[in-house]
This record gives structure tokens, sequence and C-alpha cells, in this order.
């Protein structure tokens, strides 16, 4: 056997190690360039009371849930009864951004599935969303007491999501 | 009920795939023709059973069966019937069902095609395809099983991603993965070539008209996509050096030095081993780009959602194809002769020279690709690699190829004088410096990457023109005559495109309200109103624009901005005047204050060639495999046919 004939084969596993090593890292967590940055800011109206505004600055000093919905989300749907058994559990609190929605539908919506959020705010013209980078809704970032987002859920938050990610970043932020 | 039967049937295949890797692969070892004959009927077993799983999958989504994870992920009851159907690859699993049943339909038709050869090759080949078939099962079936079921049933899927949701996107996909898939048959035919230790002309013979088959596709595959992200990401480029194109461009590159390698090693019998080398190669970038695609490795617009057990598995499957396949190479290449000897001037070393600088050119392709990868493995930080450096890279190793390829038909075999050479193409040479003269000018303005633009495509298109005008003298050719010669002709179509915009297209950003209007490239485009629109599964802004040129109206063109419902993400539908030497371009960006919308407005001169270049050159591809000599060739070495008869 010519040794040039397993040059091929060297050059080949010089290409798998790099691979395999790269599996290791995330480059996925790049494009998500939020996390660790201060929330945007926003005021905006809120849904049951539109001439009561909120704004992220107001919550400085606790760790929330931001969490976007929508009315005619039916994913939203689906996350509805785990944001409810949360809310219920007293751990966190919730603020929802109701995006590119109509009051009275977001209105409905609550009253009929249940209000997790301790209150809602409306995004109607979407902008507030852009800011976020919201891709798809729903969506949840958790932000702590400096106002930095820490996490950022896309889809639906599960109980596994919020047992395994959420819920114990909300108690190590809590305890700082 | 039917989601299970299509897992059913999946797990049968992989059973019947290891059958077909093994039994037969062994039997050709020992000459055992019972064995040998079990070859065919495994390989159409497999086939009919993927086939009854990608169509019960496909009935899923017809039928809205959201129990099923990955209709109902992918799928909206609101979504038109032929998207719903497309949806079927919009996805990870599903995209990987049809890469299977890709592979099991070249294998079949492989299986059905190959009577002429001898048995025992035919049981090899359909072996290494067994194998690769089985491997990709056991990886559908343990980290990507699009029958998985979903409890609680959702009332209501999640709707394909927007983006997908395009005529294009219909057969892009396809396409590509025949393309991707198809380098598998002359993977398959130069490892049994290896183990069979017969690396000669017939082997060579009967695996190209299957790799030029599968560059053909490819060529089309990656021409759709390229059309695709024209028209529907709204940016007006045709080429990104995405990851995930690259993934599909090293192959391709791989694919053409291939064919031209092939040509050689059947006419004259040169270059074995570095034909053997090139079909492993291909195949193993076609599986590396799935890896890369799959893995989440790197961050593309085309990524699938990632898992990491994914990536592990498909590495270790690229890794045992592959490394088996070198340390087979390493072992048998060595062994091997190569005939036929020829001098440096000579039509088999100009060849040579244009199939290295292919390689180099696939290979920096796959270099920037991964350069990200390997400095953050190196720990080195995250970084990008962009256009400019494959810009800087591509044009400098393409340029010798084009004077290549004009040159090499009208060379010699074994033996030629540079002068005598020169003097055949003299026309050619001529007329593509006065092009380079005179091209630019007429478009406007001179610049010497435009000239060299020009003069390349002229040259390689003269090339054409002066081997046609010779050949039609002793009659009309075959039409597999006109293969290569369409396929360079599209090379020149292409570059005169590719040039062509890259010079002189104008791209105007600007705001825009109803009234006002902006002019590009010599037409005038008047933004006239702005309306509401509801399609099925979204609601869209759509403008009017009035196409002006020298004051007269040619027609309107409606830009959309779409909101679908599922996603929040606005998708961008582009008005566009479509012309043989120009297209006018409009998309709408951002609505500001009022009715104001921040507009994209682009001229595009001869952009449409771009894609006219790359059918030209898949059209080539179809031609060149109605050669006579592929049906009726009969094999003359081996008389054995006894395998096949019993098979059949």
């Amino acid at each position: 056997m010519r040794a040039k004939f397993l040059i091929p084969l060297g050059i080949f596993m010089v290409l798998v190690g790099f691979l395999a090593a790269g599996l290791r890292l995330k480059p996925s967590e790049v494009p998500s360039p939020l996390v660790g940055k201060p929330a945007p800011a926003f005021t905006l109206p809120t849904l049951s009371d539109p001439n009561k505004s909120f704004s992220p600055a107001d919550f400085r000093g606790r760790v929330w849930l931001l969490n976007v919905w929508a009315s005619w989300c039916v994913a939203c749907k689906e996350e509805h009864p785990v944001l409810m058994d949360l809310a219920r559990q007293n751990k966190v609190t919730i603020v929802g951004l109701d995006y590119k929605d109509q009051r009275d539908a977001a209105l409905t919506f609550l009253q009929r599935g249940g209000d997790p959020y301790r209150f809602s705010v409306v995004d109607e013209s979407g902008r507030v969303g852009i800011d976020y980078g919201v891709y798809g809704v729903p969506e949840t970032f958790l932000i702590d007491r400096e106002g930095v987002i820490r996490y950022k859920h896309i889809g639906p938050v599960t109980p596994k999501v919020l047992e395994e990610k959420i819920l114990p970043l909300v108690a190590a932020l809590g305890q700082q | 009920m039917i989601a299970e039967i299509g897992h059913f049937a999946l797990i049968l295949a992989l059973c019947a795939s290891f059958i077909q890797g093994v039994i037969p692969l062994i039997g050709a070892q020992r000459g055992r023709s019972d064995w040998i004959a079990l070859a065919r009927p495994t390989c159409q077993t497999s086939f009919v059973l993927v086939g009854i799983s990608f169509a019960a999958l496909t009935w899923c989504f017809y039928v809205n069966d959201f129990s099923v994870a990955y209709v109902a992920g992918h799928s909206n009851t609101q979504l038109p019937i032929m998207y719903r159907l497309s949806a079927v690859w919009g996805g990870h699993e599903g995209s990987l069902l049809l890469w299977v049943f890709m592979l099991v339909s070249w294998a079949f038709s492989v299986a059905q095609l190959s009577k002429t050869l001898d048995s025992a090759m035919v049981a090899r080949v359909l072996a290494v395809l067994g194998l690769i078939t089985f491997g990709l099962l056991l990886f559908v079936l343990f980290t990507s099983n699009p029958f998985n079921r979903l409890f609680p049933v959702p009332a209501e899927g999640r709707d394909l991603n927007p983006l997908l949701q395009d005529p294009g996107l219909i057969f892009h996909p396809p396409m590509l993965y025949m393309g991707y898939v198809g380098l598998s048959v002359a993977f398959a035919f130069a490892i049994a070539a290896l183990i069979a230790g017969q690396l000669d002309a017939a082997w060579a013979r009967w695996s190209r008209p299957w790799t030029t088959v599968a560059w053909a596709f490819l060529t089309f595959g990656i021409a759709l996509g390229s059309w695709w992200a024209y028209y529907e990401l709204g940016w007006g480029g045709w080429w990104f050096w995405d990851p995930v194109e690259n993934a599909s461009f090293v192959p391709w590159l791989i694919a053409t030095a291939l064919i031209h390698s092939l040509a050689m090693t059947e006419k004259r019998g040169s270059f074995k081993s570095w034909t053997v080398l090139l079909a492993i190669a291909g195949f193993s970038m076609s599986l590396l780009g799935t890896f890369l695609v799959r893995s989440g490795v790197l961050t593309s617009v085309h990524a699938f959602a990632t898992d990491p057990t994914r990536g592990i598995f498909i590495l270790l499957l690229f890794s045992i194809v592959v490394g088996t396949s070198l340390t087979l190479f390493a072992w048998r290449a060595s062994q091997v002769k190569s005939i036929g000897h020829f001098e440096i001037v000579s039509r088999e070393s100009f060849i040579l020279m244009g199939n290295v600088f292919l390689v180099v050119a696939a290979g920096s392709v796959l270099l920037g690709t991964l350069y990200p990868l390997l400095i953050d493995a190196l720990s080195l930080g995250k970084i990008s690699v962009g256009p400019p450096y494959f810009n800087a890279v591509f044009v400098p190793l393409m340029t010798p190829v084009a004077l290549l390829m004009a040159f090499t038909p009208l060379m010699r075999w074994k033996q030629d004088r540079l002068p005598e050479a020169v003097l055949r193409i003299k026309w050619a040479g001529v007329t593509a410096g006065l092009a380079a003269v005179i091209m630019p000018l007429l478009m406007g303005q001179w610049t010497p990457l435009v000239a060299l633009g020009c003069f390349l495509a002229v040259w390689v298109g003269g090339s054409v023109v002066i081997q046609v005008a010779g050949r039609l003298r002793s009659g009309f050719p075959p039409i597999s005559y006109w293969g290569m010669q369409f396929a360079h002709f599209g090379i020149a179509v292409f570059m005169i495109g590719v040039t062509m915009v890259g010079g002189f297209q104008e791209e105007k950003d600007v705001r825009m309200d109803i009234g006002d209007s902006v002019t590009v490239g010599g037409h005038q485009l008047v933004f006239k109103n702005l309306a509401s629109v509801r399609g099925p599964n979204y609601m869209a802004a759509r403008g009017t624009f009035e196409m002006r040129r020298e004051g007269r109206v040619l027609r309107e063109l409606y830009p959309e901005k779409r909101n679908y419902f599922s996603s929040s993400m606005p998708m961008t539908e582009a008005g566009i005047d479509i012309g043989l030497t120009r297209d006018i371009y409009v998309s709408l960006g951002e609505p500001l204050e009022g009715s104001a919308w921040a507009v994209r407005v682009y001229y595009k001169p001869f952009v449409d060639w771009i894609w006219g270049g790359c059918v030209l050159m898949g059209l080539g591809g179809f031609f060149a495999i109605a050669d006579r000599r592929y049906r009726t060739a009969k094999v003359k070495r081996h008389s054995l046919v006894l395998g096949s008869k019993a098979a059949a």
C-alpha cells in the first residue's frame, strides 16, 4: 500500500474530529442576542383598562415573565392551562403581551380560559414584538431584577420547560 | 391507523434493506448465485415498503391527522391543499423520509435497468445502496420518526413555515434530493468496483449515465433554490453563500469533476483511482451536507430544528460510510494501474487540470463553510465567513476552468500541439476579445471584472459554436452529442447573467408614499395605491405599482407583504417584471408612518440568464444519457448472467 492513498483518509479523519467537536458547541445560542441584554423598554396600555399603562421599568427589583400571546393564536390555547397552573402556584409574576390582537377578542379569550396574568398590555401594532424579536406567538421571556432578559422560550411553554428551565432559573434569580 | 401502517412499513424496510446489504455482498464474494439473486427482490421490497410509508405520511397530511406530531407541527386546516402535500417534506423528519425514498428509488432504478450488467456487480452495487438505506432508516426510526403520535390531539396544526409556502419550494427539495442522493449510485458503483478489484472501462461506462442524471437533477435543484431565494426573500439576491447552499454546491462541483473524469476513465482508461476518489467524495459531501443541515453545528436560514442525538447519529453514519470507503480506497486503489499514456499538451491533461481546479474550488467552498466551526472548535471565538471570502476565492479559481473548458474539447487525445490547438479556437478568442471591449461599453461602463466575465462567456460560447459548426459538416449528430454542447453553452449563458447583474444592477431602497415615483434602470415606477387582501391563511398588504418607460405605461406590479396567521414573521412577495435582458423588481420593506412604505426597487440586467444557463446545463445532462451505447452495451468481459436470470 502506497502512502499517498492514505491521504484522503487522513484528511477525512481530521474533518470528523472537528465536526465532532463542533457538535458540542452551540452556534444556535448566538442568534438569540436578547438573552443577557436589558429588556427593550416600552410603555403600553393595559388590556383591562386602556387608561393605565405599564413599562418594564415599573418591575425593577422583581423577577417576572413576559408572555407574548394573542387570541388568534392556536398554540396559546394549548399553553394556557400551563400558565394558569403556574399562576396558581404564585411563584412568579406573569405579564401578558397581547400581540396584534383585538381588545374584545382578547378579553373574551381570557374570560373563557381564565386569566393567568397579573395584567396584560396591548401591542396592537406589533412594534414591541419587533423590538423583542418575536418570531412566533407564543413566546416567553424571563426578566430579572435588573431588567435583564435571562431566558427566552419560543413556542408554547410546556410543564417540562417550566420544571427544567424556567422555575429553577426563577428560584436562582430570586435568591440573588 | 394509517400512521401505524407507515411506521410498520418503515420497520419492515429496515429489515429488507439489511438483507439487501449483507447477503448479496457475501454471495458475490463467495460466488453463491442464489445469494447474489437476493439483491434485486430485496431491493424492490425496500422500495415498495418505503413507498408505502411515504404514501402513509402524505395521507396523514391530506386528511389533517393532527394526532401525528409531525403533521400537527407542519400543517394547518387552512393551508391550501398543494402546500399541505408539499409540507410532507417541510420539516426534518419528513424531508429525511423523502431522502430515504429517493435513495430506494435510485436503487430500484438500478435494479430494473441493469439487466445487461454482470450479476455479481449488480449484487454488490445494490448491497452498498442497501447498507446506506439501512443506516438512514435506523436514523429515521430512532431519532426522527415522522409517525410519532401526539396526545392530546390538538384541534389545529401549527402551520407550515410561511417561507416554505411557495410553488418553488414544492419542487426544490425533491429535485435537490434526487441529485444529492443520486450521487449514491456512482458511489455504490465505485465501492462495488473496489471490492471486486475491477476498476475498468466497463465500470466507468456503467457509472456514467447515473452520475450524469444525478448531476442534472442537482443542477435543477440548486437553480430552483436560487430562483426561490431571489423572488421570495425579497432582497433580489440569487446566491448568498449560505452554509446550506454551499452544502449542495460542494457536491455539485465534485460531481462536475466526476462526470469529466469518468468520461476519461471510460474512453482512455486513465485516472482510475482519481475517478474512484471523486465518486466517493461526491456522495460523502452529500452526507456531510445532510449532517451540517440537520445537526445544528452551523447556523443558517435553512437549518432544521436541531437535536444533539441526531447530530451524533448522523456524524457516526457519515464516519462509518466515508471512513470505510476511504480505507477500502487506500487498500485497493494502490493496486490499480492506470493505462493510457498521454503528453502534457493533450486533452487528457487539460481535463485533469480542469478537474483539479474544480476540486480545489469545492475544497475552498467547504473550508469557508466550515471555517466558523473550526475557529469555534479551536476556541478562537465565533466568526462568520461571508460572500467577500467566497467571491475572492471563487472567481480566480473559476477563470481557469472557463478558459480550459473552451479549449479542451477542441484538443486531441494523447498528444496535441499547442499552436495548432490555438489556431482551431482563434475565432472564439477574437470574438471574445471584441466582446470584452464592446459589451461593457454597451451596458454603460467598462470595468475590468465585467470585461473578464464577458470575455469568458463569449470564449466558452464561441468554442461551442466552433465545435457544432465543425460537427454539422458531417451530418446532424445524435442527441447525446448535444449534451456537452448544451451544458457548456449553459455555462456561457450563466456567466453573462452573473457578470451583468454583478456589474450593472441598480438597487434603490426608498421611502415611498402613494403617488411617489422612482426611476431605476430607465424605468419609472409609480406607487399607485395600497390595498389589504386576504389569502387562504394570511392577510397581505398589496401595493400597486405602475411601471412606465419613457412616459408609456407598460404594466402594473403587485408586491405583497404577507402576515400569516400562524407566524408573526411577515413574508415578502416581490412584484417582478421578467424580461429577456432585465428584471424590474419591486418589494415592500416595512411600513413607515401613514401610508408610506420602505420600498426596494431593483433593476437586474440579464438576471434570468443565470437560471436559463442552469436549465441548459441540466438539459445537457439529460441529452448526454441518450447515448445508445448505454442501452445496448453488452458486457463482454463477463458472460455469466445466471444470477440475473434467477432474480427475474
